[in-house]
């Protein structure tokens, strides 16, 4: 199985798949070759081509970026994001550990392709990935740019694009209002490329066996293929590579399948919609068919909640640590997110329909009213929390609070 | 038509713009402003005013301009 087989689906992970062990320089370029010195392909419009979506959250089309700051004046700058801020997430710190050479690549190929001179890869203070991210830096020879490796504040926001070229540009971690993107103005006031760790991966791999390799899995509006975390009541939690389209209850197989019977799952994250069975395993695993349900990729991470939790609790419980996770900057955010929490608990506890109507106009009143998108994601979280827990609502405030009510939240313990 | 934007992080809830144009500017139940609809040319000077006098100068007057300027972030 090689990264050039069209139908293996295990490109970013292939090394890992067949070896079980972290790629350094030599078995990386064994593998995928070397990066390719003058372009074999003019990179911006090949990824174009692609269709490659950021693997951020966004899912924005990456060619679309990388000819936005291309064609910005001067000097760009490239920041590849590997902070990871989503407790549900564990991808991109599995690729820097096992792949890293394909990101470094990655960032490498985008900032010649952009005009960059100065390129950032950032990570969390403290990650174990930063060791072996030093090392692989220490490998490599003749970059015509060189990363630098940031480490940056271990909190949920730090790494919003915004706050992320904020604390590059001053130290301070907090998001800042927009406009100017950083596609605009970034770092040191230049356009800056700001993309996850994984998507400069897949357009390391775009770079050399190009658009039409890379559409060959996957879907039409979702090209390629995807990591994807597996988490919850699952018997082999971890990160997979899958393509895109490929039904979420295959993927649940991955994972070696369900440890209890599941009532419901978190799709794309802490600020993701949760989804009920049967949904959650029926539905193709892309953008376009889980905006379609009233969900959203965000983060690329499934948690099957086992039936004996609570879907209240549970929510409850996140959006607690999402209020904590506040900048703390913007008023809507500070105060609305630790009332929506609390809400949810009192909704957990049996408060009732006035409750529900209290915390529905509440949710009404925090999106877009914050410089970043925390308060947007909380509200999508819990909107969907009402909605697919709205039967669960009902029993607790006319019967009593199911088991699940009375016992720690499972999810936030065993997310990684 | 104009257009009141807040500046959510300059903002501190004091309230000065909800009194100075009630017709355009509720508070939220923690006193930040809550903008409804767009500045009639009738009620200019009175958005005028609400700009200058926010003390944190957190907002600002903008031509009309169509859809949700907050939408379609290109990633993070």
């Amino acid at each position: 199985m090689t990264a050039t087989d069209v139908r293996s689906d295990q490109r970013l992970l292939a090394g890992w798949t067949d070896t079980g062990t972290e790629a350094d320089l030599a078995a990386h370029v064994a593998r995928y070759g070397a990066v390719a010195d003058g372009a074999r392909y003019a990179l911006i419009a090949e990824v174009e081509r692609s269709g490659l979506r950021g693997r951020g959250g966004a899912g924005f089309p990456t060619g679309r970026k990388l000819a936005a700051v291309a064609a910005g004046r001067g000097r760009t700058g490239v920041v590849a994001n590997g902070c990871e801020g989503d407790p549900a997430s564990g991808k991109d710190r599995a690729l820097l550990r096992v792949a890293p050479h394909l990101v470094l690549d990655g960032i490498v190929l985008a900032a010649q392709a952009v005009g960059a001179d100065a390129a950032y890869l950032c990570v969390h203070r403290g990650d174990p990935t930063v060791r072996s991210l030093r090392a692989a830096l220490a490998e490599r020879r003749g970059d015509p740019v060189r990363p630098l490796l940031v480490e940056v504040p271990a909190r949920y926001v730090a790494s919003e694009e915004s706050a992320l070229v904020h604390f590059l540009n001053t130290g301070d971690a907090r998001p800042t209002t927009k406009p100017p993107r950083p596609f605009e103005r970034g770092v040191d006031g230049r356009p800056t490329l700001l993309d996850n760790v994984e998507t400069l991966a897949h357009l390391a791999l775009i770079a050399r066996y190009g658009a039409g390799w890379f559409r060959s899995l996957g879907t039409g509006a979702s090209p390629g293929t995807a990591l994807v975390t597996v988490g919850g009541a699952v018997v082999n939690p971890g990160v997979y590579e899958v393509a895109f389209g490929t039904p979420l209850g295959q993927i649940w197989g991955l994972a070696g399948g369900f440890t209890a019977p599941v009532g419901a799952a978190l799709v794309g994250g802490y600020e993701g919609s949760w989804l009920p069975f049967p949904d959650a395993s029926a539905l193709p695993f892309s953008h376009e068919a889980l905006h379609t349900a009233g969900a959203g990729l965000g983060v690329a991470a499934l948690l099957a909640l086992p039936a004996s939790a609570c879907g209240l609790t549970e929510t409850a419980d996140i959006l607690s640590y999402l209020a904590g996770e506040s900048a703390g900057q913007c008023g809507p955010c500070m105060f609305g997110l630790p009332a929506v929490a609390a809400d949810l608990s009192a909704l957990a506890r049996g408060s009732g329909p006035d409750a529900a109507h209290r915390l529905r106009r509440r949710l009404g009143l925090l999106p877009g009213r914050g410089a970043c998108g925390h308060p947007d994601g909380a509200t999508r979280l819990a909107t969907s929390a009402l909605r697919v827990f709205a039967e669960d609502i009902r029993q607790h405030s006319r019967h009593r609070p199911c088991a699940g009510a009375h016992r720690p939240p499972v999810l936030r313990g065993g997310t990684r | 038509m104009t257009e009141l934007r807040v500046d959510p992080i300059a903002c501190h809830a004091h309230g000065l713009c909800a009194e100075l144009l009630p017709e355009i500017v509720e508070l939220d139940e923690w006193g930040y402003p809550l903008i409804r609809g767009r500045v009639p040319a009738h009620l200019t000077a009175e958005a005028r005013q609400a700009v200058a006098y926010c003390p944190t100068l957190a907002l600002r007057l903008e031509r009309g301009r169509t859809g949700a300027a907050a939408g379609g972030r290109p990633g993070r």
